[in-house]
């Protein structure tokens, strides 16, 4: 076990972790965030999408010592924050999710979409969302979500 | 699906990664954004004794633009490439090329050097930089050395790298600002190992034509003189099949397209 000092959704975190311990399972088993979900375990699914430092990063493929001094934000963070109140919104009115099991990463990759790529159109937002499944929706709802919070945005910044 | 055990260190410099290594037994690894290495971990098909972090080291983060080319840390993200990190038409060309890697939570904390080091002959790196004919600064517990790109890969997973050797930077020739590039990739899905690479490299100012062609079973195919390929579509089967694919195959056949369609982008551009 070796010491890791990191901030968990704007909280200070002390504790000591196995360098085997991925960061997913450090949230969910000790830390009881379990907003983060898991699915392949090998970067594929990003179901366990978070942010690491700012950047969506896959928890399962993101050593949990690797993050010392690390600013870590998981779906449990993002209460406070507008894009994401205005993406959960949109997810609700599109109809963007069923079973909600891919809908943390889901969402984690959607705010980074609409905050990097203002200008992202349909394929582009479906090109963005290639690294995450969802078995349910066949997409069509996130895509529309996606796209409504970027054309809400744009007209809001056009019109001031 | 979970890692087997391993020790950590966290190196802030690249004599402290070698001593790590040094001090260590022969099966521990250099861990960059551990976006390869984090699922043969999971998958329990990597078993180091311990990794040495090497993401905190900040020379391996710089890029710069020298007489003779660019040098480009092996730490530089391929997001940090997507966003333009790395100067001039080859940046360019580059920025394109890291935007068709996974997916950005993977481009964000997957590297360049970490890539190449890995040596999957399906990632996109491999194949970039045997086309541009960069050489890989590596630094090992004896001494350092320069190591080409063309070279590299001696099959799937496997280096020229001795384990000791840290990949520092990747350096790239002085492409003229007449240089044009091109590339191909088939997959299925966005994002997905490739099924086929090719590219096309051609630089009319200092009489320079390469081609490659990539995702093989072991070393990309490098045609150090592609002015041929360049100028008939046909040869195109023809230096599929002298990369040891067979003809009929559907290897050989995405491959060949893939070839094609990257001459016929050079050609558009």
């Amino acid at each position: 076990m070796k010491p890791l000092h990191f901030t968990v959704n704007g909280k200070a975190v002390v504790t000591r972790v196995a360098p085997r311990t991925h960061l997913a399972d450090l949230l969910r088993e000790e830390l009881r965030l379990t907003g983060t979900n898991l699915g392949c375990e090998h970067g594929v699914c990003g179901a366990c999408t978070l942010e690491v430092d700012g950047a969506p990063a896959r928890s399962c493929l993101t050593l949990a010592i690797t993050c010392e001094g690390a600013k870590v934000r998981t779906i449990e963070g993002f209460d406070d924050d507008p894009v994401m109140a205005a993406l959960r919104e949109a997810f609700s009115e599109h109809h963007a999710l069923q079973c909600g099991y891919c809908t943390p990463g889901m969402l984690v990759t959607a705010r980074d979409i609409v905050i990097r790529l203002p200008q992202a159109d349909e394929a582009r937002i479906r090109e963005e969302l290639a690294g995450n499944l969802c078995r349910c929706t066949g997409y069509v709802g996130i895509v529309r979500a996606i796209a409504s919070v970027i054309a809400a945005r744009n007209s809001a910044a056009g019109g001031r | 699906m979970k890692a087997p055990a391993f020790g950590y260190e966290r190196a802030h410099s690249v004599e402290e990664a070698l001593l790590f290594y040094a001090s260590g037994d022969e099966d521990a690894k250099y861990l960059a954004g551990g976006q390869s290495l984090g699922p043969l971990l999971n998958l329990r098909l990597a078993r180091p004794s311990m990794l040495i972090d090497v993401r905190s080291i900040d020379e391996l983060r710089e890029c710069t633009q020298t007489p003779d080319g660019l040098v480009i840390g092996a730490g530089v993200t391929h997001a940090a490439i997507e966003d333009g990190a790395v100067p001039g038409p080859v940046g360019a060309f580059l920025a394109v090329i890291a935007h068709g890697i996974a997916y950005r939570a993977v481009r964000n904390r997957g590297t360049l050097g970490g890539s190449l080091a890995h040596a999957d002959p399906a990632a996109d790196w491999v194949s970039t930089m045997a086309l541009l004919d960069a050489q890989l600064d590596v630094r090992g517990v004896t001494g350092e050395r320069q190591v080409p790109a063309e070279s590299l890969v001696e099959g799937p997973l496997a280096t020229k790298l001795a384990p000791d050797e840290l990949v520092v930077s990747v350096r790239l020739p002085g492409w003229s600002a007449a240089a044009r590039f091109s590339y191909y990739k088939f997959n299925r899905k966005p994002g997905e190992f490739a099924d086929a690479i090719a590219g096309f490299a051609y630089d009319p100012e200092r009489g320079v034509c390469r081609a490659v062609i990539g995702a093989t079973d072991g070393a990309p195919a490098v045609i150090a003189d592609a002015l041929e390929l360049l100028a008939a579509a046909e040869a195109s089967e023809a230096a599929v099949t002298a990369a040891g694919f067979e003809p009929g195959s559907f290897e050989h056949h995405v491959h060949a397209v893939a070839l094609r369609r990257a001459r016929d982008r050079l050609i558009a551009r």
